[in-house]
């Protein structure tokens, strides 16, 4: 890097300048890899940097470059040792793998939660199906037609997620949550627009429009706020003993991130992950796919309190306003300290506007809310409600448009 | 052109005691003409980074606090309606037009932050305070101001920028910003200071602050913020409690236990964290900030 010597010719000059431009883009490439939106302004001004001098010192370029291409904690956290690997060639620390399906296949909980479409050879294998329930499912496919499929598609709707069997009913659940999500959207926007109403005089407007009756304000303008859309946070409980739900929840919530203007996602087990980045992605399987390196330790028991205080403490204050709902999905069993369920509940409460605990056991027969968890929950939610068909879910939405 | 070493003497000089880190980005906002992006908790400092800035290059500081709402009229500019309707009411009878382009002129303008920031014969510090508060349209209004520094006025035509103000944001971060403003910004992440840093602080800004009860004073409070706290103290809590320990002539927190509880409050802001923070929690830490 500090190769450029004074006594070297003009040729040689071009020839080192066009290795460290070399160099250089090919960290861009590093940086791009690892999440950074390194841009060709970035890269531009990266080389302006290194020839202004800062090359001469690797530790000042380091914090020169930090400071150019971060655009955020985990970055401006992660910049160090990338920099340090690609210039003075230390070993990354092994914890920056950030994304990769490679551990999904060892994780025997999500191998349900992988989206079939993404793999049409390979996906009956990844679900636990007995043969028989794969014949029938082709049998229906054949003999199937477009509106079939609409019927089929309401009776869809009152059968409980858990005891979908075939991959073709689950595919298609998991598609109708989807859709679902997206209908809540536009329905929900559309109530905003009939309830507006100017409430402000547009001093500017009407001042304009006013001015050959002599400034005499006779014709008004108004003026009105426009309506924030709600901002929906859902918490999805990944652990062991809802496996049977998460499929179709994740689905659920990749539409809702999608169309939802304002939405995020975390999910939980015996930690919080934040999941709304991954979700992001078009593609509800890779989407998926991405997720599964997320919810190592899925399987295992759930510690909701201790993942509601590590959201309290550090997501809370980003995600919540004031119009925010949380939905917490998850059927309350809590191997942690249900004590500390109820308090973070309560701190939880303080900050957001609705929280709505969807619990997919409550329409089991015979079930009442005996767990330590709920019941040290229950106090603080708004609106508890079952979710355990795609009837269920859809009902929730009046209640949205509420808020 | 400062150098990096200048501008920490020249924060220093002016009160702020800044690592290497952020006297080098403040170098690169120079260079690279690029606006300074600052996270953090709250109370760390943010804002007096803009402060001492405009100390540093000796320029006026524009500040514009950021809030759910804010548009352009609070923001950029607005025109002065009393005067407009006087304007109209004494030219009445006259031709319309000519009334119109009278009482859109510059004379009826009103400056906002962004407009004056703009309009200033030197550069100016231009320090956008709180960015996650104000919404999503805002910014990206935001964005468009800072990369061409003019702004048009439909009624009255482009204006640009007479000289480009050096631009600094900051974030709590209670809300997502969005990536294009974030890649359009050199990103500085302030954390709590050190021990040492806090302590030479605490010196530059309080008056009559010994270097040992300095350090103290930043023991103790590295101490409490690895408690489990709600609301962790930040520098301008630590700056109050040095100024009412110095205030009530505290010369040793260990000699005067009875006065540190008394004056915990600077520090501790919630009724949770004050229970949590007992007088054997107190006591303890304050064994160790020998």
């Amino acid at each position: 890097m500090s190769c450029c010597g004074t006594s070297a010719g003009y040729h040689e000059i071009d020839e080192v300048s066009r290795l460290v431009a070399a160099r250089l883009s090919a960290f861009l490439k590093t940086l791009r890899d690892a999440g950074f939106a390194a841009g060709l302004q970035e890269g531009r001004d990266a080389a302006a940097l290194m020839a202004a001098g800062y090359a001469e010192n690797p530790a000042l370029l380091r914090v020169a470059l930090k400071h150019l291409f971060s655009a955020r904690k985990s970055d401006w956290d992660k910049f160090d040792g990338l920099f340090d690997a690609f210039w003075l060639g230390k070993r990354v620390r092994s914890r920056s793998l950030t994304s990769g399906s490679a551990r999904a296949a060892n994780n025997p909980s999500l191998k349900n939660l992988q989206d079939k479409g993404s793999e049409p050879a390979a996906g009956h294998s990844a679900t636990d199906q007995v043969p028989s329930a794969d014949d029938e499912a082709g049998e229906d496919r054949a003999g199937e037609g477009r509106k079939e499929g609409a019927s089929r598609a309401e009776n869809l709707a009152e059968i409980d997620f858990r005891k979908m069997a075939d991959p073709e009913q689950i595919e298609q659940a998991h598609e109708a949550a989807a859709r679902l999500a997206k209908t809540m959207r536009t329905r929900l926007t559309r109530r905003d627009l009939a309830r507006r109403r100017g409430y402000r005089l547009d001093l500017r407007r009407t001042i304009h429009g006013n001015i050959s009756h002599g400034g005499v304000p006779i014709s008004l303008v108004r003026r009105q706020r426009k309506e924030k859309p709600l901002r929906l946070v859902v918490l999805l409980d990944a652990s062991g003993s809802m496996s049977m739900y998460t499929g179709v929840f994740l689905r659920f919530i990749h539409g809702v991130l999608d169309e939802f203007r304002e939405a995020e996602a975390f999910l939980f087990h015996t930690r919080l992950a934040y999941v709304s980045d991954a979700m992001k992605e078009k593609d509800a399987a890779r989407a998926l796919d991405r997720l599964s390196i997320m919810a190592q330790g899925a399987g295992g028991g759930t510690r909701i309190g201790e993942s509601l205080q590590t959201f309290n403490r550090w997501h809370a204050a980003r995600v919540l306003h004031s119009r925010s709902c949380v939905m917490i999905v998850s059927d309350g069993y809590e191997t942690g300290d249900a004590r500390l369920l109820g308090r973070e509940m309560a701190a939880l409460a303080k900050r957001c506007r609705r929280i709505v605990w969807l619990n997919p056991m409550m329409a089991w027969e015979g079930y009442a809310p005996e767990a330590a968890g709920i019941k040290a929950a229950l106090p603080h939610i708004d609106l508890y409600a079952p979710a355990n068909t795609l009837k269920s879910l859809t009902e929730l939405e009046p209640y949205l448009a509420k808020l | 052109m400062k150098t990096r070493d200048e501008i920490a003497h020249a924060l220093a000089a002016s009160g702020y005691i800044a690592d290497n880190e952020l006297a080098t980005a403040i170098s690169l906002m120079q260079l690279l003409r690029r606006p300074l992006l600052l996270e953090g908790e709250a109370g760390v400092g943010k804002t007096e980074v803009a402060k001492a800035l405009a100390k540093v290059h000796g320029t006026a500081l524009i500040r514009l606090q950021c809030y759910e709402g804010l548009d352009q009229s609070a923001a950029l500019y607005e025109w002065n309606y009393q005067r407009q309707l006087l304007s109209i009411q004494a030219h009445r009878g006259e031709d319309a037009d000519a009334v119109e382009d009278q009482i859109f002129s510059e004379k009826y303008l009103l400056e906002r932050p962004l407009l004056a920031a703009i309009r200033q014969s030197q550069p100016p510090v231009l320090l956008i305070d709180e960015i996650d508060r104000a919404d999503d349209e805002f910014e990206a209004f935001l964005l468009e101001l800072l990369s061409d520094f003019q702004v048009s006025i439909p009624e009255l035509g482009t204006i640009s920028a007479i000289t480009v103000p050096h631009v600094v944001l900051t974030s709590n971060g209670t809300r997502e910003l969005s990536d294009a403003l974030r890649r359009r910004c050199l990103y500085h992440y302030v954390d709590y200071p050190d021990v040492d840093r806090e302590a030479r602080i605490i010196m530059a800004r309080i008056d009559g602050a010994g270097a040992s009860l300095a350090l103290q004073i930043a023991r103790m409070v590295e101490g409490i913020r690895k408690e489990e706290l709600r609301k962790v103290p930040g520098v301008a809590e630590t700056l109050d409690w040095a100024a009412a320990l110095v205030g009530i002539g505290v010369k040793d927190l260990r000699e005067s236990p009875e006065a540190v509880h008394e004056t915990l409050m600077c520090l501790v802001k919630t009724h949770e964290d004050k229970s949590r923070l007992t007088r054997e929690v107190a006591d303890r830490l304050l064994g160790k900030v020998a």
